[in-house]
């Protein structure tokens, strides 16, 4: 189990008096992408939120390299482990520069102040996200994909071994979505950054994932690599769909095409007669 | 449960192209730029601070010429001049060290609960403070300074804590407007009670109108003294927190995935918030506005990080007080205007200036 970055046993949590997992157990392999994906509500963000530290669970425990992250020190966690929300808050006025600067504060101290290596940092975590020519940008200037991919750059600038994204690509373009995951690949590649997000996008999260883990009702439904998990029983059985799942000429990986009620002509044999108003070549 | 295999691509790890020194360049410009916009900006303050001094020492009821003003600095009162410009000097430096602390607890507030309108006035801190200064005042007779000021502190204290409770109850914790919206139901609840407490009893309603208005006029070493060991502490302890706030600002979720503690963040910044207008309140009574002004003034100056902003604040309140002061002063000469009310006439606009102009809750 050494390749094993996060490992979560038997995790039971939620708010209050809502309970919202239910024994989940996950193991997330050290320098691969995770997608976790899963129907409206079925606690994939919860979660995260748990494997990120932001929640303690009621029951059950999340492995850092074998450390119980609820154990360790804030900031001892943070030097190691990232975590992007879903909405994050810009300052009014910050640079992108101060704001990527902000991701080095694990490893500043009341009394150890900017140093070279918090330099380096900076400026790499820049670099890799495209953004040295805009470091002087105030963020309120930048488009909503360049926006993420600051907030994206701050989490590097921490230097973690990995990074929990919790929805990375919400409120993006289909082309800034690209964008951020094929940035978030590079990182996996280029760095070995273990990499764990949280996804709305099925067919997305099935190109970009190593692992894809498929939650429904709470529980981790399936968890592998994407050929096996995205199937059509999958996708009926968590997302209440019909669908079909085809190689995507791209990729070779499984793309989802759902079905659904105005569904298509190779589907259902549904008489044309039902359908007096809509042209029908079936 | 799954196994773990490591991919083969994640072996290497240092393969992203180096930053490229240009970026570290521009990283340096940048922050040679700030901290030379920094040193104008703060020594402007600074200047503005001595001049506003000076005229505070100056300036008053009775006239006086140099010869006066200089003998009463030496120390020495022997004429009339002297004297009222030696009784100057405590107000001048009360009005300094009231305006420093609420600048700076201002700022605090606005960062511990991102919203761009928090106060000590507004939040609900201040009457807090008043009611239970009135409270001790006419039920169980204080009338010292000190006592004034552990009051004050508890009470601020209570309605901070009771105004955070409040804004808190429900789904989705103590967002900034909730806060807002909390801190002016408190401080409508507490006015009344405090008006409760004081109309009946005609013996204090006079001590204690000239109180609620808020002012520095009257005031003496002894007042003073008490007041700096809770001052300090407080600068102190909001200094320190001032990194702290920097996360706070970039949300809670994000803040604890930098490492920070936020529950921790949020109760040692507002016990040093409470440890700054508390007593000031308890000394000068609820002064109003100055802690919403300054901080939204500094940041053009110093920017959004707190580890400058909460200094400048200290700059800028003491700085506007002082003016404010003499500006009471000069307008209703030779009587006085207190300073509460000044800071009300410049503070209203440039709230109405800030709700019309920003998103609430962009902080």
């Amino acid at each position: 189990m050494s390749a094993c970055s996060l490992l979560a046993q038997g995790l039971v949590a939620g708010y209050g008096e809502r309970t919202i997992l239910y024994d989940v157990n996950l193991s997330v392999p050290a320098g691969q992408t995770t997608a976790i994906v899963g129907a409206n509500a079925c606690g994939k963000s919860t979660l995260l939120r748990v494997l990120s530290r932001l929640l303690t669970p009621s029951q059950g425990s999340v492995l850092l390299e074998g450390n119980a992250i609820h154990q360790l020190p804030t900031r001892h966690l943070a030097q190691q482990l990232g975590f992007l929300p879903q909405s994050p808050i810009a300052p009014e006025g910050i640079s992108v520069l101060e704001l990527v600067s902000r991701g080095r504060h694990p490893h500043q101290g009341l009394f150890k102040r900017w140093s070279s290596a918090d330099e380096v940092a900076v400026a790499d975590a820049l670099a890799a996200t495209h953004l040295s020519e805009l470091a002087e940008r105030h963020m309120d200037e930048l488009s909503g994909g360049q926006r993420q991919r600051v907030w994206i750059a701050m989490a590097l600038a921490q230097q973690t071994k990995v990074l929990l994204l919790d929805e990375p690509t919400t409120f993006l373009d289909i082309n800034h979505q690209i964008d951020v995951l094929d940035l978030l690949t590079d990182l996996n590649r280029q760095r070995g950054t273990t990499i764990v997000m949280v996804l709305h996008e099925l067919n997305l999260a099935a190109r970009y994932a190593d692992q894809l883990v498929a939650m429904a009702n709470g529980k981790v439904y399936a968890a592998g690599p994407p050929g096996e998990i995205l199937t059509e029983q999958m996708v009926r059985e968590v997302f209440g769909l019909e669908s079909r799942v085809i190689e995507d000429p791209v990729t070779g990986k499984p793309m989802m095409i759902p079905i659904g009620r105005h569904g298509g002509i190779h589907t259902a044999n549904a008489p044309c007669s039902q359908h007096k108003k809509a042209p029908c070549f079936g | 449960m799954q196994t773990c295999s490591q991919k083969p691509h994640a072996s290497h790890s240092s393969s992203v192209p180096a930053s490229g020194s240009s970026v570290n360049r521009a990283i340096a410009l940048r922050i040679k730029r700030n901290a030379a916009q920094r040193l104008s900006g703060g020594t402007a303050l600074l200047i503005l601070l001595g001049l506003a001094a000076m005229l505070s020492v100056a300036f008053g009821a009775r006239e006086v010429g140099w010869s006066e003003i200089v003998a009463a600095l030496s120390g020495q009162v022997e004429t009339m001049g002297d004297a009222a410009v030696a009784s100057r000097l405590p107000r001048t430096l009360l009005a300094m060290l009231a305006g420093a602390a609420l600048g700076v607890s201002g700022g605090v507030m606005q960062g511990l609960t991102r919203n761009p309108l928090a106060d000590p006035g507004l939040l609900g801190v201040n009457a807090g403070a008043a009611l239970a200064v009135v409270i001790g005042i006419a039920w169980f007779g204080i009338d010292e300074t000190t006592s004034y000021i552990w009051t004050a502190i508890a009470g601020a204290a209570i309605s901070a804590c009771a105004v955070y409770a409040i804004a808190s109850l429900g789904r989705g914790g103590a967002t900034p407007l909730r806060l807002a919206l909390a801190g002016a139901a408190i401080t409508a609840a507490l006015s009344s009670l405090t008006t409760a407490v004081v109309l009946p009893r005609g013996d204090i309603g006079g001590l204690v109108q000239s109180w609620l208005v808020g002012g520095v006029g009257g005031a003496t070493y002894d007042q003073l003294l008490p007041v700096l060991p809770f001052l300090m502490t407080g600068f102190v302890i909001t200094l320190l927190a001032a990194r702290k706030l920097n996360m706070l600002a970039l949300g809670d979720d994000t803040a604890a995935g930098l490492g920070e503690k936020v529950a921790v963040a949020r109760a040692m910044s507002a016990v040093g918030a409470v440890l700054l207008c508390g007593p000031i309140t308890a000394v000068c009574g609820p002064i109003g506005f100055v802690g919403l002004v300054v901080p939204h003034a500094c940041r053009l100056l110093a920017g959004g990080d707190y580890r400058w902003l909460l200094p400048f604040s200290a700059l800028g309140g003491a700085v506007l007080l002082t003016f404010s002061d003499v500006a009471g002063r000069l307008i209703a000469h030779p009587s006085e205007l207190d300073v509460g009310i000044v800071t009300a006439f410049i503070g209203a606009p440039v709230f109405i200036w800030i709700v019309r102009n920003r998103k609430v809750g962009s902080l």
